[in-house]
């Protein structure tokens, strides 16, 4: 038998190690999809309303006093920015309250944990799938967008996969919350002092050039700002002027997110 | 039981620690192929934890555990194409029939739709559950749930079972239809690994028990040989007035004597001259029987309530 203390920097080394994902993670995404589609159609109105009210209240009266901004019409301005926020809150949503019934209180988990599925691909499934079920909701606001005339351009389509990067980055970050969360009250802390303030700063409803230039600066750093930086031009029918920067700050919070989720909810798991 | 072939389970001088607290300590078990195992204890004995490790759910201090040869949890994903697990509480889905949590279940394991069309009506129709494959767990009984979750953990057609609590909480008839499908799975070849607190379902479905407490090995061994071996052949109840004592001045004609409550235990081979003793106290009322596993369980592990049960 091997000493004590070699085995305990084993487990501790275990606790910590990069994650590791085989192709099992493949039917939990499954699993999710089906149980998504016995209620798709609540699910996708439910999460198309809110934006579409915004656009009508914002758009329409505040975009009618306010006229042209940044030489676009407000509700161009506001949609372009409010598909990018939708995405965020479906996929936030989806991997804090969705994520957290699934690991938690209905011990979904625990069951795909008896089979050969590894808690690191349940994590990597998860995140997927939130990205998947928040770029669900982004490509019916888009199908708004189109038929309301707001976009009619090409680029529309190419916005899919962009706010698929999106979903993907803030259902990572959300996973973060999910692995420290002792019960659901601990989300709301995450949407009203986290995604909320970010919305307002990251040009969303206004540009970000409107703000002091201390919070402009730390707004350049957000993944909101950079979403925002992509989507926008891409539903004016225009490629964005710069990609590099905000692409990578998006992927750079997504893999961040995703290493610490997935450490966090080991150790999580491992000290029940 | 085949005792020749190699075990589906070994675990040797398995150790776990929390903190300070020595949960599991030093325990070794193999289970063969077609054996059913029991593992008892109090609350707290480290049934769940040995289980939990066996998953590889939880680490090892120190010891081994191999599944059918692969080393847990280094090559957990091979041994658990080969294991099915039925756990203490239902994890099914909730938002899913009958037939599609064993479908969902299925494709862990990587299985075919062809595979899986096949087995869905078989393990149903195992479960008694036929009738019910479009409904949802929220609308079974306790007895079904459990059943469907057996049925799920055999969507693999695994080798070795284990079992936390499979019939804790269910009602009479719910147990005996249970205990008569792990039976056939027995007689089909499968080991399992069973833990319980009912110690008539211990002694009428394991080959062997271990009766583990402080995460200590305390016996091992046939139900019937481990009550020979530790117990008196019968047991003398006394209760009502005057219990004490009786248990005071009698005590001579049992091989042990304990009071508990207003009960005496007498143990001993031979309960007539007792029982002879005892008639002439008036208020005082006597049941005689057999000693069994509750006896022996009760022996080894005290009939002291723990802080953490």
């Amino acid at each position: 038998m091997r000493p004590l203390r070699d085995l305990n920097t084993n487990a501790l080394a275990q606790r910590w190690r990069p994650p590791r994902v085989g192709a099992s993670f493949v039917p939990v995404v499954g699993r999710n999809l089906l149980v998504w589609r016995k209620m798709a159609l609540a699910s996708v109105l439910g999460n198309i309303a809110e934006p579409l009210i915004v656009l009508v209240a914002f758009g329409y009266g505040l975009g009618a006093l306010i006229g042209p901004v940044q030489g676009i019409p407000y509700m161009v301005f506001l949609a372009s920015g409010s598909i990018c926020m939708s995405t965020m809150h479906a996929a936030s949503f989806e991997a804090m309250y969705s994520a957290y019934s699934r690991m938690h209180v209905q011990h979904t988990w625990d069951g795909i944990l008896n089979s050969p599925v590894t808690l690191d691909e349940i994590v990597f499934a998860e995140i997927l799938w939130a990205a998947l079920k928040s770029v669900f909701t982004a490509t019916s606001i888009a199908v708004v967008l189109f038929a309301v005339g707001i976009s009619t351009s090409p680029l529309l389509l190419a916005a899919i996969p962009v706010l698929f990067v999106v979903g993907l980055t803030f259902s990572a970050l959300a996973m973060v919350f999910t692995a420290l969360a002792r019960g659901y009250d601990f989300f709301t802390y995450y949407f009203t002092l986290v995604l909320t303030p970010m919305t307002f700063i990251s040009g969303v409803y206004f540009p970000a050039s409107q703000l002091p230039p201390w919070l402009a600066a730390v707004a350049q750093a957000l993944p909101l700002t950079a979403a925002v930086e992509l989507v926008r031009p891409m539903i004016l029918g225009q490629w964005p002027d710069r990609w590099l920067m905000p692409l990578g700050t998006l992927l750079a919070c997504a893999a961040l997110g995703y290493l610490a989720a997935a450490m966090l909810i080991r150790r999580r798991f491992l000290r029940q | 039981m085949s005792e020749h072939l190699p075990p589906v389970f070994q675990a040797e001088g398995l150790t776990k620690r929390f903190g300070s607290h020595l949960v599991v300590d030093g325990l070794s078990l193999d289970i063969h192929p077609g054996e059913c195992v029991g593992l008892i204890g109090p609350n707290g004995a480290g049934k769940t934890t040995t289980l939990r490790m066996s998953l590889g759910h939880s680490m090892p201090d120190a010891g081994r555990i191999r599944m059918f040869g692969h080393e847990v949890p280094a090559q957990i994903k091979r041994a658990k194409m080969r294991l099915g697990v039925v756990a203490q509480t239902d994890t099914l889905d909730p938002d899913f029939t009958c037939a599609e949590n064993l479908r969902v279940y299925g494709r862990y394991f990587g299985l075919s739709r062809q595979m899986l069309d096949a087995r869905i009506g078989q393990l149903l129709e195992f479960a008694s559950l036929a009738a019910k494959a479009n409904s949802r767990p929220g609308e079974l009984s306790g007895g079904m749930r459990r059943r469907l979750s057996l049925a799920r953990a055999l969507i693999n057609n695994p080798d070795l079972l284990l079992l936390d609590e499979p019939t804790t909480g269910l009602d009479p008839q719910a147990r005996h239809l249970m205990w008569e499908r792990l039976k056939l799975l027995l007689q089909q070849g499968k080991a399992i690994l069973l833990t319980t607190h009912f110690m008539e379902e211990a002694e009428r479905l394991c080959d062997r028990l271990v009766v583990i407490d402080r995460g200590r090995k305390l016996a091992e061994g046939k139900p019937r040989q481990l009550i020979t071996q530790h117990l008196e052949q019968e047991v003398v109840e006394a209760y009502g007035e005057g219990a004490q004592q009786a248990a005071q001045q009698c005590s001579a004609l049992a091989t042990r004597c304990e009071l508990h409550g207003e009960t005496a235990f007498f143990y001993l081979n031979d309960a007539r001259p007792l029982l002879h003793a005892l008639a002439t106290w008036q208020g005082l009322r006597t049941l005689r029987r057999p000693s069994n596993l509750e006896d022996l369980f009760l022996k080894l592990t005290g009939r002291q309530i723990r802080d953490d049960s």
